[in-house]
């Protein structure tokens, strides 16, 4: 079988480079009015298909991205990204219908006259000035949105969660009812204090280390990200949530969850998405998929950097209450 | 001079050259040959992400140690795609683009008999040379080349217990790149003062042609910054190999803790990104400066807005190294920068919304010759304008949070600085191929090489964009280990599809460009009719480029089709001809333009 592929191959090149030899030997150079009108139509041809790839795509892959955000915070994203992707999707239209059909409509000919026409302030002015104040537009909400979600003062209620990645795992702390986290560093590493957490700190003792997220939902969330090797990123795509994990330093991010995991299984978006997946995994023999949400890491961090992943659960506030009470404190974990 | 032929050997003739045009030509091959081992690499991870799991006898025949029955390591695709963006964006869309071109038409379009240095010139390439050698050689260590992706974040790139490309392969990668860096240094210095010091008589800055304009800010941007970049690399080199602790701190790896204290990421990050942004312009403005060279020309029309052209050149370039805090905005820096950051990131808009909306304004109403060179030009500007767009969202802090290093990333800066670049490039070359070799290339199968690349082009990239909206990160080695991207699978497999096809047309290129040296049609002197200098040298390569005086320059490059009544479309040639070449003294009466 290998046999004859190889030797397909090679009659595929043989033919290929028989008939390059034999185009070569046609040996024209420099377009004519023929190639022009050709090329001209091979313009428009693909024209269609651009067009045709463009809107196939978006209308056909709309089930597999992302589905609404899934924070307070996030709304906002969606709505700046809904109308930037308006603006340059219309322009993308007309850009590129404008490239392709004037290389279709002014392709030369001996009979044709191209107009001299070096300059025009007026229009320049135009799209100087027009580009501008769209863009004056979208900075605007843009940087107001940049102030929302970066802000993580005076948030009294928040509850305070430390992401801590390593090669190739997350972990989590909360801060206990203290509501602070106690130092941490890599030199406590030891044993089981796989987070370098400083014991003697008093904050430490009532932080709760876990292995999977419980989120309350609306409530503010504020995360505190630590590495201990490499850079990593926290990526929480489905809340628009994203911070680079950075050794020697603390990053921050925040946002307040909007639906709980139930709720989002149960939005139409995620259940279509959920049901084309299932039918892949059904005729793969794969366990069916059910919705969750998902920190992935997003910062090249090594071999596995493809497998590094933590569960994100979002609950109703008592069912949360239930779970944190139900974890063992640093305190009675380590100093045992 | 030409007046006086100095015996010339086979190793001053075409080794060690102080010829621009041959030392241009050096480049050309020297990175068609590094962008071959680029295109390679991506059509191997291409296979692994369509089909994961799958043994290939291709992989297994060149992955070596590097594979397991045909499917590739982890490391190995981290190791790919590294390599791949390194050479594609310094050895192939800088030293191979802007080499070739500024080497090649600087002196010729601005009527100097060669470079201010000749000698400078000759370094330049050999360093490059030497870069590229190491560069492959890294390729062939035990432990795998350099595999911290093309920006080598440290730790990453630091600790060769977090990754085992981080050990030779790094090391190599980082000697590498500093003589590339040396390298470019000494080039961009050498068009600069070519530029300045050795136009012609009458060859003002405002009768430069665009491709010189292009070529010359390009120049600046690089000494502005390569500099920078080789101060980041001195730093990770001291930090692997000499305990100091620039960009590392508190480490625990392996089992135990590092001595580095006090360092930071970042702190490489912003170093790294100030080359890095205005390294997306110097790959990208030569490619436009040669579009709108060849798009004026082939539309037999003036530039539109000649100076807008030259303002937005300036303005990009300005705003280039002002702008590298976008690729940090989840890096953990203070917020405040990343309000800086987006202000002055969509500013670009600006100055690029010009160069599209001029250029399609030079094709109305023009007399389109559509050789190969004209059709890449014109794909340039339909990617340009397609990967462009997308930069709006991504330089919006507040919209980059959510697809920050996903494939979203991926296809945007593929289609803006990757295809049109390489777009540029090759209808550079279709166009300068006879002022190269004397010869010409044949239109045939420029036009399959135009065509088949740009669909595969499109093919690729544009449903890429989805996959990063739907939350897939970039240098996974593969997705089945998330169900949430099941359902991309298909979409991957049509993506690797377009990706061989469109490989694979660029043997149609080499073919093309190999056979045509020695069996092309013989070049005449000006077979584009163009105004510019380079096209009343002779079509055999002297030294000194004109056999005798220099040319004379009393117009600006871009009097296509200029009528006896200005005002009347319909009217005779001024000249009786459709250019009117810059050495053409001003007519009577003749407006200059």
């Amino acid at each position: 079988m290998l046999a004859l592929f190889y030797i397909f191959i090679g009659v595929a090149i043989g033919v290929s480079f028989w008939q390059i030899t034999r185009i070569l030997n046609l040996r024209g150079v420099i377009a004519t009015d023929k190639d022009n009108q050709q090329q001209g139509k091979n313009a428009l041809l693909f024209m269609v298909f651009l067009y045709a790839i463009m809107i196939y795509c978006l209308i056909s892959l709309n089930v597999i991205m992302l589905p609404e955000a899934a924070s307070f915070e996030g709304e906002h994203d969606d709505n700046l990204f809904n109308i930037s992707f308006w603006l340059i999707g219309i322009v993308q239209f007309i850009m590129q219908f404008l490239i392709f059909f004037f290389t279709f409509k002014y392709k030369g000919s001996q009979e044709r006259k191209a107009k001299f026409y070096a300059d025009s302030h007026k229009l320049e002015f135009i799209w100087t000035v027009t580009p501008a104040i769209v863009l004056v537009g979208l900075i605007g909400y843009g940087l107001w949105q940049w102030n929302n979600v970066m802000d993580l003062s005076n948030e009294e209620d928040a509850i305070v969660i430390e992401v801590y990645s390593q090669q190739f795992r997350w972990d989590a702390r909360y801060a206990g009812e203290d509501k602070s986290l106690g130092l941490g560093n890599v030199n406590f590493i030891k044993g089981i204090n796989t987070m370098g957490v400083d014991m003697s700190d008093k904050r430490s003792q009532d932080d709760i280390q876990v292995t999977e997220l419980y989120l309350p939902v609306g409530r503010k969330v504020h995360f505190k990200f630590r590495s201990q090797d490499v850079l990593h990123s926290a990526y929480m795509p489905h809340f628009r949530a994203q911070m680079n994990c950075v050794p020697g330093m603390v990053t921050e991010f925040g946002f307040t969850p909007k639906y709980t995991t139930e709720e989002m299984r149960l939005q139409p978006e995620v259940m279509e998405k959920t049901k084309g997946i299932n039918k892949i995994r059904r005729e793969k023999g794969e366990d069916p998929y059910e919705f969750n949400y998902l920190l992935l890491c997003n910062k090249i961090c090594g071999a596995s950097h493809y497998n590094m992943q933590m569960k994100i659960t979002v609950v109703e506030e008592d069912e949360y209450k239930k779970w944190i009470a139900e974890q063992p404190t640093l305190a009675s974990v380590i100093n045992q | 001079m030409s007046e006086h032929h100095h015996k010339e050997t086979f190793v001053t003739k075409y080794l060690f050259t102080q010829d621009h045009k041959m030392i241009s030509k050096q480049f050309l091959v020297t990175g068609m040959f590094m962008g071959i081992i680029g295109v390679f690499m991506s059509m191997l991870f291409r296979l692994q992400l369509a089909w994961p799991e799958k043994s290939f006898s291709i992989i297994e025949a060149f992955l070596g140690p590097h594979q397991i029955d045909g499917v590739m390591n982890p490391d190995m695709y981290l190791a790919l795609v590294t390599i791949h963006g390194t050479i594609m964006v310094f050895f192939v869309l800088t030293a191979g683009l802007s080499g070739t071109f500024s080497n090649l038409l600087i002196p010729l379009q601005i009527g100097a008999r060669d470079m201010a240095s000749g000698f400078l010139n000759m370094v330049s390439y050999w360093l490059f040379f030497l870069s590229s050698v190491i560069m492959v050689i890294s390729l062939f260590v035990e432990a795998g080349p350099a595999s911290a992706g093309w920006t080598i974040y440290p730790p990453l790139s630091a600790l060769p217990q977090a990754i085992p490309g981080s050990g030779t392969g790094m090391t190599l990668w980082l000697v590498s790149m500093a003589i590339f860096i040396a390298s470019s240094l000494i080039g961009s210095l050498n068009y600069i003062a070519t530029v300045l010091n050795l136009r012609t008589k009458g060859m003002k800055m405002t009768r430069l042609p665009l491709t010189i304009w292009a070529f010359f800010v390009t120049a600046i941007i690089g000494v502005v910054s390569f500099p920078v970049l080789l101060s980041a690399a001195l730093l990770l080199i001291f930090d692997r190999s000499f305990g100091t602790s620039f960009y590392l701190s508190d480490i625990f790896i392996s089992g135990e803790v590092l001595h580095y204290q006090g360092g930071s990421p970042v702190l490489y990050e912003h170093l790294f990104w100030f080359l890095g942004h205005p390294e997306v312009y110097i790959i990208l403005l030569p490619a436009l400066g040669i579009t709108s060279e060849i798009i004026s020309t082939n539309s037999r029309k003036p530039i539109f807005g000649y100076r807008a052209m030259i303002g937005s050149i300036l303005a990009i370039a300005f705003l280039s190294t002002i702008v590298w805090g976008h690729h940090m905005f989840v890096s953990g820096m203070n917020p405040f920068l990343g309000s800086v950051f987006t202000f002055t990131t969509l500013l670009i808009a600006i100055p690029s919304a010009v160069k599209a909306f001029n250029y399609v304004t030079t094709l109305w109403k023009g007399n389109l010759q559509l050789n190969p060179a004209m059709l890449f030009s014109i794909g340039l500007v339909s990617t340009f304008v397609t990967g462009g767009l997308t930069g709006l969202v991504l330089g919006d802090s507040a919209l980059d949070i959510a697809i920050h290093d996903t494939y979203f990333v991926v296809a945007h800066f593929h289609l803006v600085m990757g295809v049109s670049a390489l777009f540029g490039m090759f209808a550079g070359v279709y166009h300068w191929f006879p002022k190269m070799y004397g010869k010409m290339l044949n239109k045939t199968l420029g036009y399959w090489h135009f065509w088949l690349t740009i669909i595969c082009a499109y093919g690729v990239f544009w449903p890429m964009h989805f996959i990063g909206l739907a939350g897939l990160p970039r240098r996974y080695y593969t997705n089945t280990n998330f169900p949430m991207f099941d359902d991309i699978a298909d979409v991957n497999v049509v993506i690797t599809m377009f990706a061989l096809v469109g490989g694979l047309a660029q043997l149609i290129f080499l073919a093309n460009y190999f056979i045509s040296i020695y069996r092309g049609k013989e070049a005449p002197q000006n077979p584009w009719k163009s105004n510019t200098l380079e096209w009343t040298t002779p079509v055999e390569h002297i030294h000194g480029n004109w056999p005798g005086k220099i040319p004379e320059v009393h117009r600006w490059p871009y009097d296509y089709s200029k009528k006896v009544d200005p005002n009347d479309d319909e009217s005779d040639y001024l000249t009786g001809e459709d250019f009117i070449p810059q050495t053409t003294p001003l007519l009577t009466n003749e407006e200059p333009s």
